[in-house]
């Protein structure tokens, strides 16, 4: 069935495809999620989708509302599109070294941007978002970071999916920026196939984003719970744009730069499985397209400086 | 015969300005022990009451150590130590 009543309920049911030439052997086989499918082209629709249906169901979202939310850019995309489904106004606050095509998307669907810092990376974006709600009490933050409804978006739909496609999974890699998907993917597996391995892959940002004063001003979402992931892994700007082009080069999918990260991971697991002499079949998920990245320069040209140019950036 | 360990900006005050620094140890408590020896202060901002501040990440080789044992975590010769505050992402 692929007929909806509106845009908000197309969400989701993304495809599972095989990666037959960057898996290494027969046995130890790579999957990738194609969470670019989605309305507006990345896995964030999942979340914000269902955190605006529990605000709206639970009475925090009433009609006019104004949503505030910080965001390196997908999740306040997201809540563009949604924000004109349900006639809301949405005011993001954004770091100023992000890309420039996430600002002029949520400029074309009417979200206003605050822009902050760029020393600091996301932290300093959520740290003015929660001063502005302060202000503001009328505003709503859905507030990605510690809403339990982003979490459960993953344990109810991407989890499940993946079994319903892939019964024989063995491994999930997935990003971790607000830990949302590994957490509800982590938790539907603990519950329904506590053997599948869930591999984190964080991105590491060059030293401007890590510009805090102190080390207490450092942040850890309040969703994330450490004991439902197996392992988790950093991957640098040049591994992440080396691999976004080797997924491009062998497999011709044109993904954004977090899902560089994301198969240099997976493939680490590969190789773990291939050195083992075990079978795998592990899948990742390419969290949005490339398009969004192009004026980055990461996709052509020299490696040393898409890697000088991203270290400047947050870029995932 | 040596672990590499690369210092975030904010504790570099403790290094002399050095982005990384040197140390032997076959766990990465030996390797902090060791490079607080030329570097006094450092350990004291990454480990606090024998487990690693809630605020920073510590990989070797890229895997986030709270997975690998923590403080026990094993470290060999040649291997990078990436000392880093805890960011947000979303």
């Amino acid at each position: 069935m692929v007929r909806y009543a509106s845009l908000g309920e197309s969400v989701g049911h993304t495809p599972l495809v095989g990666l037959p030439r960057l898996s290494p052997t027969d046995s130890v086989r790579l999957w990738a999620k194609l969470e670019d499918y989605n309305p507006t082209g990345s896995i964030k629709d999942r979340a914000v989708i269902h955190m605006i249906k529990v605000a709206e169901a639970d009475g925090t979202l009433r009609p006019g509302a104004t949503i505030l939310e910080p965001t390196s850019g997908n999740t306040g995309i997201s809540l563009a599109m949604a924000a004109k489904l349900g006639g809301y106004r949405l005011i993001c606050v954004m770091p100023e070294n992000t890309s420039a095509e996430r600002k002029q998307i949520l400029a074309v669907w009417g979200a206003e941007i605050v822009a902050s810092p760029a020393a600091g990376g996301s932290n300093e974006a959520i740290r003015i978002a929660k001063q502005l709600a302060a202000e503001h009490p009328d505003w709503v933050m859905l507030y990605q970071y510690g809403n339990p409804a982003n979490t459960e978006a993953h344990y109810l739909t991407t989890g499940p999916e993946i079994l319903e496609d892939l019964p024989e999974v063995t491994h999930v890699v997935a990003g971790l920026g607000t830990t949302g998907t590994l957490m509800g993917v982590g938790r539907f597996f603990a519950e329904k196939k506590p053997d599948v391995k869930i591999i984190a892959a964080e991105p590491r940002y060059g030293e401007l984003v890590y510009g805090l004063r102190n080390l207490e001003e450092g942040f850890v979402p309040e969703l994330y719970d450490a004991s439902l992931v197996t392992s988790r892994f950093s991957v640098g700007s040049r591994d992440a744009v080396r691999r976004v082009r080797e997924l491009l080069e062998c497999e011709g999918i044109f993904a954004g730069l977090s899902s560089g990260a994301i198969v240099h991971a997976a493939l680490a697991q590969a190789a773990k499985a291939v050195a083992a002499g075990e079978s795998a079949d592990i899948v990742l998920i390419i969290a949005d397209g490339g398009w969004k990245y192009l004026s980055t320069g990461a996709y052509s040209g020299d490696l040393d400086d898409s890697e000088d140019f991203l270290d400047t950036q947050v870029w995932a | 015969m040596s672990v590499e360990v690369r210092i975030p900006t904010i504790l570099r005050t403790f290094t002399r300005g050095e982005k990384a620094v040197h140390g032997d140890g076959a766990t990465l408590q030996e390797v902090l022990d060791d490079i607080d020896t030329r570097n006094p202060g450092l350990k004291e901002r990454i480990v606090e009451s024998a487990a690693l501040r809630r605020f920073v990440n510590v990989y070797v080789n890229d895997e986030d150590v709270r997975f690998t044992g923590g403080l026990n975590a094993p470290t060999s010769d040649g291997d990078v130590v990436v000392v880093l505050p805890a960011v947000a992402g979303g």
